[in-house]
């Protein structure tokens, strides 16, 4: 299980900076959502994946008893996940309100803030 | 008592952001609110500052959960001192903002943004959680990134798809390496951190780890070569944000690494502080150049952030108690002089309508006072004795000198001149050159309310009467620094009162 999701990263983290490279507007926020899914992945994968163990003090002792699911890696990627939401809401608006300014969807042509001064 | 201190420059700017939304489109009371607000940060900054400085290190956990478990908030010597300049910066701009933010701005939510940008910069200046300083951090770039696309005018939006995305992968970076470092040690509190990082079998990870720390929190801080996404932001929107950002975001990228350097990861210093190093004589040389090459006033001012950003880290990498006093010391000379010069940069394109140096020119000829006004925070940029900036300059330098690092020390010389070769550049083009002929000059100081000038020239003002303070009388912030750079290498106070070993 913890090698398919090392794959399944790895494969993420390759693919959005690929697409982070690219020059289409699109391509850019498809690429930042694709990193942030695999950080995501990766903190669940390294907080020790442990399968059909929940947290929960078993009826009668007074300690949990090992080995257990950690529920922390799972609220930090909910943290994170919702974040993430917003910001990539935010970043679409904003590559909009860029697009219909410039007019075309290439960040080769958003150089206007290089000649400001000139 | 002091628990509900601790948790108050966080608590203000909250409330303040939610009751200038009730004001919608009330922009006077929102004023008032954010003025208020940010006045009484700055009050309660001075008692943070009093306990950290006469009793010793405060801490306490959020929701009574106790450390490592719950979510700490710590307020130490480092902690109180930024908090004290942040509440500072927030008050001054605030004034500045009310004669300089056209309305459309203010009534689209101007001064809730703001206030949760300083939430944001409070927060993560007082937390002790690793994954807590993520989500403060995540706060103020949010703030951020809505007020500098605030307004929408074509630079701005363009300045801001590179602003955010830049800083999106060193979030995404930031959360990768608490992800690890959660992996190793189980733990997200930053003193149990430092009780267990060390202790680490496999040293390989704890230095890659420390690396993408490095570079997350590079990216915020601007360091080369991971700073282009500054001197193409800043100088889009309106003069009190770009202000506000020149002077405090960095600075809080470079807060987190000088917390986590020293903290965290100081038991392999002979990568990761050499790195530090390295990178910080770049930065230094680097952005001096960039700005050399520049014609608008706030793009050389951006370069120099960059510049000055070398300086600081050139601070921790050398990693000697006079280093980290000459680090922290300079943190609070630059934010205020950097603030003060983006300030008197905004003002003069109030004045004639223009940053660039080309169209600007006898602005000494028809306004002597500000030309001495500009030159006080310039020379003090510049380490020009006896401003403040000189004796930031001259803690480092000694410190360089002390660890023989005589290569980086020279670099540091180097570039100050270099920075003054820049700010000079400013005065020449800007006041000292005559107004050039070919370009329409039309100069609407006289056209302004008295309140308006008031409003406009008391913040820079009151900034330069800081730097001059701070540079006649050095020895009580001196000490503060280096007092607090003693309690940051020395990491046991804080371990034991966040951990209540004591």
């Amino acid at each position: 299980m913890v090698f398919l999701l090392a794959i399944v990263t790895g494969i993420l983290t390759t693919a959005g900076v690929y697409m982070i490279l690219r020059r289409s507007f699109v391509r850019v926020i498809l690429g930042l959502a694709f990193i942030g899914h695999a950080a995501n992945l990766l903190i669940f994968t390294v907080g020790r994946i442990t399968e059909g163990k929940a947290a929960f003090v078993t009826e009668g002792l007074s300690s949990i008893t090992e080995p257990f699911a950690d529920p922390l890696p799972q609220a930090l990627i909910l943290t994170a996940i919702v974040i993430g939401f917003g910001v990539q809401a935010f970043l679409i608006v904003l590559f909009k309100q860029n697009y219909k300014s410039i007019g075309s969807d290439d960040l080769d042509d958003m150089n206007t803030t290089d000649k400001l001064g000139q | 008592m002091m628990k509900v201190l601790a948790i108050l420059p966080v608590l203000i700017p909250f409330f303040a952001a939610i009751l200038t939304l009730f004001f919608g489109k009330r922009i006077f009371a929102q004023r008032v609110i954010f003025s208020v607000s940010s006045g009484l940060v700055l009050l309660v900054s001075f008692f943070l500052l009093e306990h950290a400085f006469n009793t010793g290190i405060f801490s306490f956990q959020a929701g009574g959960w106790d450390a490592p478990f719950g979510i700490s908030f710590v307020v130490d010597k480092l902690s109180a001192i930024m908090i004290a300049i942040s509440g500072l910066m927030a008050f001054a701009s605030s004034f500045y903002a009310f004669a300089t933010i056209d309305k459309e701005r203010e009534k689209f939510g101007f001064y809730t943004l703001l206030s949760t940008l300083f939430m944001g910069i409070n927060g993560s200046f007082l937390t002790g959680d690793i994954f807590n300083l993520y989500v403060w951090f995540e706060v103020m770039l949010m703030s951020s990134f809505v007020l500098i696309a605030l307004g929408g005018t074509k630079p701005q939006l363009e300045g801001a798809v590179k602003y955010v995305t830049l800083n999106l992968i060193s979030s995404t970076f930031f959360l990768i390496a608490v992800g690890i470092l959660y992996g190793m040690a189980g733990t997200l509190n930053m003193a149990d951190l430092a009780v267990k990082i060390p202790a680490h079998p496999e040293g390989w990870l704890t230095t890659t780890v420390a690396l993408l720390f490095l570079i997350a929190f590079g990216i915020k801080s601007a360091v080369f070569p991971l700073f282009f996404w500054l001197p193409a932001s800043y100088h889009t929107p309106p003069a009190v944000v770009s202000a506000v950002f020149a002077g405090m975001l960095t600075k809080v990228g470079v807060y987190a690494m000088i917390r986590v350097f020293t903290l965290i990861f100081s038991n392999n210093p002979e990568i990761t502080h050499s790195v530090i190093l390295v990178i910080a004589g770049f930065t230094m040389l680097v952005g001096v150049l960039g700005a050399a090459a520049q014609n608008d006033i706030r793009r050389i001012l951006s370069f120099h952030i960059v510049s000055q950003i070398g300086y600081m880290i050139m601070g921790l990498g050398l990693n000697s108690p006079i280093a980290v006093a000459g680090a922290v010391f300079y943190i609070i000379h630059h934010i205020i002089v950097k603030t003060n010069l983006f300030l008197i940069g905004g003002v003069i394109k109030e004045i004639r309508g223009t940053y660039s140096l080309e169209k600007l020119g006898g602005v000494y000829k028809a306004y002597p006072l500000l030309g001495l006004l500009f030159l006080i925070p310039a020379l003090s940029l510049a380490g020009i004795p006896p401003l403040s900036g000189f004796w930031a300059k001259f803690s480092l330098v000694k410190a360089g000198l002390e660890s023989e690092a005589w290569f980086i020390t020279a670099l540091s010389l180097f570039v100050s001149i270099l920075t003054l070769y820049s700010m000079m550049k400013i005065w020449n083009e800007v006041f000292w050159k005559d107004t050039p002929p070919e370009f329409d000059v039309t100069d609407r100081y006289s056209e302004f309310s008295v309140s308006k000038k008031v409003l406009l020239i008391a913040p820079a003002v009151g900034l330069a009467i800081v730097t001059i303070v701070i540079g006649f009388y050095t020895a009580p912030f001196f000490d503060a620094a280096s007092s607090s750079a003693s309690e940051l290498l020395n990491k046991t106070g804080y371990i034991e009162s966040v951990l209540r070993l004591k």
